[in-house]
């Protein structure tokens, strides 16, 4: 198996990046290339950028920061937010990102998923969910599906998905550490790779869910000190987790 | 230097565009004429070949490789110059390179994350879900095929454009072997 990965999430918003806790109270926290480039800097495996509230006007401006981010660097990353079709994600794979994420709208038509995969392959395919108690909430959080996370996970990798983004509502911004439960029984109904999102704190928190998780998506710990990274990917390594 | 990118309509070829220029290679469309021709590696194999077909690379690839001039292949890109893949329910290769791509069958597919490579202590990134079975094979990462040399083709499995510092060097050194 490759490295663990450790990858800093920058979440969008009219072109800024923003950070809320537990989806809620969003707070502007800087350009989001500028902070890119820092975490890249740092030693970030990958980046992702999620596009919080992905409107028609601001497609476009994530196809530019999509532009401005690939300019600067020379890690992979992987882009979310809004993506309602294969022409939506042919748009941000063309202007530099490696990946494209699906949410809400692969819930509403699971079939975008199977196109989005046959279209730009399974490795630029990822599925993001967002689940609460273990179901499924779409639409950033504020409508129920009445599915199940690792129901819909094993859906997604049926149909061509190359990586679960699993995101726990419940522990996102706490700052109290991932949601293990559910990220393992994620991880252990599929067999593309799992990253694992919301509620990283510490050094601990990150080792436990590289445990049962491939990767590790960090965005409050680090969004006030980016030069945290670092010292994290240090103290990984002090506890014998083995990175790039 | 020149450097021809043979574009075949599927993702993201700008990053590689852009790796070349941060070495101040100069961009050429003249597949046949270029210093380096490379082979970017995005979509699915069918649709590549499909792509490369309709725009007439795979013959200029071909007719570069027989006068022995250098080609680079990057991820699909090498598993493309191969003789056949089993991806898409199997599709005939280039046929630059004796060998197959087979789909990896140890670990979580696609394979995908930072991982060494033999002969070195760099890490490259790697996102792929198929790999090349070949005789030609120079260097290996997690018992998979990372480098392929056969002639005037080169193939890397990782993405040095995607690669950060170790993926500037590899292709810095890619280019210096041509001067």
């Amino acid at each position: 198996m490759p490295l663990p990965r450790l990858i800093p999430c920058l979440d969008v918003a009219g072109g800024r990046v923003v950070k809320g806790v537990r989806f809620q109270g969003l707070r502007e926290m800087g350009d989001p290339v500028e902070l890119g480039a820092r975490y890249s800097d740092e030693g970030a495996d990958e980046l992702v950028f999620l596009d919080v509230r992905a409107t028609l006007d601001g497609r476009r401006t994530l196809v530019e920061l999509v532009e401005r981010v690939s300019e600067r660097l020379a890690i992979p990353f992987t882009v979310g937010g809004g993506v309602r079709s294969v022409e939506d994600g042919l748009a941000l794979l063309e202007a530099g990102a490696d990946k494209v994420a699906v949410n809400s709208a692969a819930l509403a038509r699971p079939e975008l998923v199977t196109e989005l995969a046959r279209e730009v392959g399974s490795q630029a395919t990822v599925v993001a969910i967002d689940a609460e108690g273990g179901a499924v909430r779409s639409r950033a959080g504020t409508a129920e599906t009445g599915r199940s996370a690792v129901e819909w996970a094993r859906e997604a990798e049926e149909r061509g998905a190359g990586e679960i983004l699993l995101t726990s509502i419940d522990a996102d911004g706490t700052r109290a550490g991932y949601d293990l439960g559910l990220t393992a029984k994620v991880a252990n109904a599929v067999d593309v790779p799992v990253i694992a999102s919301g509620g990283a704190g510490e050094a601990s928190h990150v080792a436990e869910a590289l445990e049962v998780a491939q990767a590790a998506l960090l965005a409050s710990i680090l969004h006030e000190d980016p030069a945290r990274l670092r010292t994290l990917r240090d103290e990984l390594r002090e506890r014998g987790v083995e990175l790039r | 230097m020149r450097v021809a990118i043979c574009e075949y309509g599927a993702g993201n070829v700008r990053s590689v565009r852009l790796a070349f220029a941060r070495l101040g290679a100069a961009e050429t469309d003249d597949v046949l004429g270029a210093d380096l021709a490379v082979l970017p590696g995005v979509g699915s194999a069918r649709a590549a070949l499909d792509g490369l077909r309709r725009r007439g690379h795979d013959a200029a690839l071909r007719e570069r490789f027989d006068e022995g001039r250098p080609i680079l292949g990057i991820c699909l890109g090498l598993q493309l110059a191969l003789e056949e893949t089993e991806e898409d329910g199997g599709v005939a290769g280039l046929g630059l390179v004796p060998g197959r791509a087979v789909r990896l069958r140890e670990g979580r597919v696609p394979r995908i994350g930072w991982a060494r490579v033999s002969g070195g202590d760099a890490s490259f990134y790697f996102a792929h879900s198929y790999a090349a079975e070949t005789p030609c094979a120079v260097s290996w990462s997690e018992n998979v095929v990372a480098e392929v040399r056969h002639g005037s083709f080169l193939g890397c499995q990782f993405h040095p454009e995607k690669s950060s510092v170790a993926g500037a060097a590899y292709l810095e050194s890619v280019c210096r072997s041509l001067a």
